[in-house]
């Protein structure tokens, strides 16, 4: 790879310039240390940082620009037939190419215009990286050297350098923002895409999901169905069915662990449960495909029950079981935030301890603990392994937890991998439904860590 | 009526003592309320029982299901790399090796254990109890050593995925040919465990293998592998950028709306759900950076993305642990506020955030939902060697072979999910060392 020898070269540049911009400063303060502003390594990174800074960036931007740049020139240059294909084929054609750039495919039986544009691609990059080497290195040993002959012995090398270095901090930090912003565009502007193809209404209101677009026009069922009412009643089956076994199990182990349990048992049992959080959401999703949905398809048939292989019931019961120490742990920090004076109160009073915990830290601790379960159920609902391994393909308008029903989650995925059509409303389908999962966990979300901190102010 | 009864009671007899009247009261409820009291102690214990026995329950599955596949089924066959059944002319240079009929020295040699075996369709039952692998592994050794040809040579070979699931147990015997196994096929198996060239050994090749799509020839080292360079990425980005973004928000950032909003989204994203962070990468990195599909270096962009805010979270708490009297020192004897972070602050801080870092890794490495968006879900079949080959990640492959059908395959996903989570143990333990360790009571 051209670009990190690049980098390694600029790294060995900006060293020198270090060691440069030291022995410089030692040499401006004629060996008196206390001539000087800063400490001698502050002129070291002084000069490094104006070597490194601007060639890095110079260079990380000409290499995210460099391949939009070359594909269309490869593409100007290629012959008319293949400019006039449609969008689609396209791309096809341009990663035939690359494939050949990189080797990855038979160069002997490729078509000749393909291997020329190949060529031409091959000695595009070539070109570029060359005076990509040639601009960044002459930047840095210009500015490295600029830096380096301006150092006197009054210069504020060490603010500079600060000032720089929390600059960087910001920037750093600034990247949730970023982060945040990048997943509402990725969603939204596919969103947008999908819903020139299909109304908004025909997408929230829709009883009929079967995503299933023909790729000729003639095929039969052309027009898929794009109605996520069904996904969506099924996420929430799901979503029930775990928190039926997560909150009173969760709620319950916690309020144990934090009020009866004695030390040694809080410390042996409290970690245990945790374990099952550190567990891959993977691994759960085969433990309910493989174990819990044979077993209780066994149960029901035994009972008399048509139970669907790929159950609402297991999937729920087995996302139940992963969420259990998220809401046991959650209202655990709710629990212990209630303060003693409360407790004792109402044992002064004569309550016996089951009757404290129900009438006095429960009602106080509830806030913090819904918002514990909001938190929870957001989890649920994003949650995508266990029910892509557990829970049906097909959307199944149904409340009947021993059917089949499907996710959110689970559509994503399967619009998403295997084969997908450029562009087709069923790829951008999943993106609209990404954003409904973004926006519902999101609005979860700044509920309940509104409920959280405003309770956590209550008792400070 | 009963009330007004009561009442009057009450009138008429001033003189009663109303305390006793509480405290029967209050006893006659006593029984109640302590079997009250004794029935939620049990739910609390009882709930954390359930808890630990999913837990239980779920390890013991997974044990059963895979300690199997760390053995495996080898057949011993008697191999004549003789020139003729290798179909060799006089060359015998590498590429020619590598062209030889090494499936051939199989057949022959079955051919020979059961010369009864004659008609074709038979023949093709024999040759299948051995792994169609086979023939690779007898070519890698001759090319290794070139003078076996005109030996015979004892070896033993992997035997078929049906073999396989046959000697460990896991497919019963069938009268009719309606198994995976025939009636014909098990009485070979039969013959050839009486002379002994029936064995389980382990089963190394799980752990040098790339994927297959022959149960017996799948490894995982190419995932293992993939899911290094994924978390090498991973590390090698948020790290720094979360200590950095922690540094910034503890120690240096003001009060104001950008502060305020840059922890709002903090906190949300640390909340949302791990497929939209695919959905991310998928429509930044893949279609409008170009990053190639399948690559460690594009996972662990975006299970950096991912892992950020539990590391700043952790770090900021690292951070905030460390007592004001430390930067008070610090700047009383003239250090700049810089100087005060990097050289106070942050030494004490690190152990802390080496911790979360830790935790945020282990999280990242059983991720697999935002993996399968940006294409790890490919079938890989070598290892790759770098962050820009296509390659797929532990959890991905585990995922893979639970939709395979095979039967062979559940218990080498099994085997994974051991793999897997022996690394998580691994990581978490190493975080409650650091943790034990170097934490400080100020």
């Amino acid at each position: 790879m051209q670009g990190s020898t690049l980098v390694i070269t600029l790294l060995a540049l900006a060293t020198l310039a270090y060691y440069a911009g030291r022995s410089r400063a030692f040499a401006v303060a004629q060996g008196k240390l206390r001539n000087l502003h800063s400490l001698p390594i502050y002129y070291g990174l002084y000069t490094a940082i104006w070597c490194a800074a601007p060639g890095l960036l110079i260079a990380a931007v000409w290499l995210m620009l460099e391949p939009t740049l070359i594909t269309k020139m490869v593409l100007g240059g290629l012959p008319d037939n293949i400019r006039q294909l449609d969008k689609s084929r396209l791309t096809l054609v341009l990663n035939d190419i690359r494939n050949l750039v990189h080797g990855h495919a038979p160069s002997a039986d490729a078509d000749p215009a393909l291997l020329k544009a190949a060529e031409h691609y091959k000695s595009l990059t070539a070109t570029s990286h060359a005076i990509l080497t040639i601009v960044v290195l002459s930047i840095a040993a210009a500015l490295g050297w600029l830096a380096l002959t301006r150092i006197k012995p009054h210069q504020r090398a060490r603010n500079t350098v600060e000032t720089l270095l929390v600059a960087f901090l910001k920037i750093c930090s600034s990247i949730a923002i970023v982060t945040t912003i990048g997943i509402v565009l990725s969603v939204l502007f596919e969103s947008i895409r999908f819903f020139e193809a299909v109304p908004v209404t025909d997408f929230l209101f829709g009883l009929k999901w079967s995503p299933q677009t023909a790729i000729r026009a003639d095929q039969v069922g052309s027009s898929g169905a794009f109605g996520m009412v069904p996904v969506m009643a099924g996420t929430l089956l799901i979503t029930f069915i775990a928190m039926l076994v997560a909150v009173p199990v969760g709620l319950l182990s916690a309020i144990y662990l934090s009020e009866y349990a004695s030390p040694k048992f809080r410390a042996a049992a409290k970690p245990l449960l945790e374990i099952l959080a550190g567990v891959p959401t993977v691994v759960y999703g085969f433990f309910a495909a493989l174990t819990v949905a044979p077993f209780i398809r066994d149960a029901g048939q035994a009972l008399g029950l048509d139970v669907a292989s790929e159950s609402a019931l297991a999937a729920g019961l087995v996302m139940g079981i992963m969420i259990i120490p998220f809401v046991s742990s959650l209202s655990d920090d709710v629990i212990n935030a209630v303060p003693q004076a409360m407790r004792d109160g109402a044992y002064a009073l004569g309550a016996t301890q089951s009757e404290t915990i129900r009438k006095v830290i429960f009602p106080s601790a509830l806030p913090g603990i819904i918002a514990g379960v909001l938190l929870a159920v957001s989890r649920a609902i994003g949650e995508t392994m266990i029910v892509v391994m557990a829970a049906g393909l097909a959307a199944n308008l149904t409340a009947n937890p021993l059917e089949a029903v499907t996710t959110v989650t689970v559509q994503i995925v399967t619009l998403l991998t295997g084969d997908q059509e450029f562009d087709s409303p069923k790829t951008l389908a999943a993106f609209a439904l990404g954003l409904v999962l973004f926006i519902i966990t999101l609005i979860l979300n700044v509920i309940a860590l509104h409920v959280v901190r405003k309770y956590r102010e209550q008792y400070e | 009526m009963n009330n007004t009864n009561s009442s009057s009671i009450a009138g008429n007899a001033p003189g009663k003592p109303p305390r006793s009247r509480t405290i029967e009261r209050v006893r006659s409820g006593l029984k109640k309320r302590h079997q009250a009291e004794r029935r939620f102690r049990l739910y609390g214990r009882v709930a954390i029982w359930l808890g630990l026995a999913f837990l239980a329950l779920l390890f013991v599955s997974i044990v059963a299901k895979g300690y199997t596949a760390f053995e495996q089924t080898y057949i011993r066959l008697e191999i004549d790399f003789s020139a003729d059944n290798l179909g060799l002319g006089i060359q015998r240079d590498r590429a020619a090796l590598s062209r030889a009929d090494y499936g051939g020295l199989v057949k022959a040699s079955l051919r020979s254990l059961f010369p009864e075996v004659t008609s074709r369709r038979d023949k093709r039952a024999l040759y299948a109890l051995v792994s169609p692998g086979a023939d690779f592994i007898l070519r890698n050794q001759v090319l290794e050593e070139p003078n076996l040809i005109g030996i015979t040579k004892s070896l033993w070979l992997p035997a078929n995925d049906d073999v396989d699931m046959f000697i460990k147990g896991h497919t019963e015997r069938t009268s009719e040919d309606s198994g995976r196994l025939k009636a014909i096929q098990h009485r070979w198996i039969d013959r050839l465990i009486a002379e002994g060239r029936i064995e389980k050994r382990f089963n190394s090749t799980f752990f040098t293998a790339g994927d297959s799509r022959d149960p017996e020839l799948a490894g995982i080292r190419g995932a293992a592998v993939g899911s290094f360079y994924t978390l090498l990425v991973t590390v090698a980005l948020s790290f720094p950028i979360g200590v950095a973004a922690a540094v910034y928000l503890e120690e240096f950032a003001p009060r104001n709306r950008l502060t305020d909003l840059i922890e709002v989204n903090i906190n949300n994203l640390a909340a949302v759900p791990s497929i939209v962070f695919g959905l991310l990468g998928l429509a930044v990195f893949l279609n409008f950076f170009g990053l190639p599909r399948s690559a460690p270096l594009v996972g662990g962009l975006v299970l950096s993305l991912m892992t950020l805010p539990t590391i700043i979270i952790a770090g900021r708490a690292a951070l905030t642990s460390v007592p004001p009297s430390i930067r008070e020192a610090a700047l009383g004897l003239g250090a700049s506020r810089v100087q005060t972070v990097l050289y106070h602050v942050l030494p004490l801080a690190m152990p802390g955030m080496l911790t979360g870092t830790i935790l945020g890794m282990a999280r990242a490495l059983g991720e697999t939902a935002p993996l399968l968006m940006i294409g790890m879900v490919a079938f890989i079949v070598d290892v790759p060697s770098g962050i820009f080959d296509p390659s797929t990640v532990l959890p991905v492959q585990i995922y893979l072979w639970a939709d395979s059908p095979e039967r062979g395959f559940v218990e080498k996903t099994s085997a994974a999910i051991m793999v897997l989570l022996l690394f998580l143990i691994a990581m978490n333990s190493l975080a409650v060392f650091l943790r034990k360790r170097f934490e400080r009571r100020w």
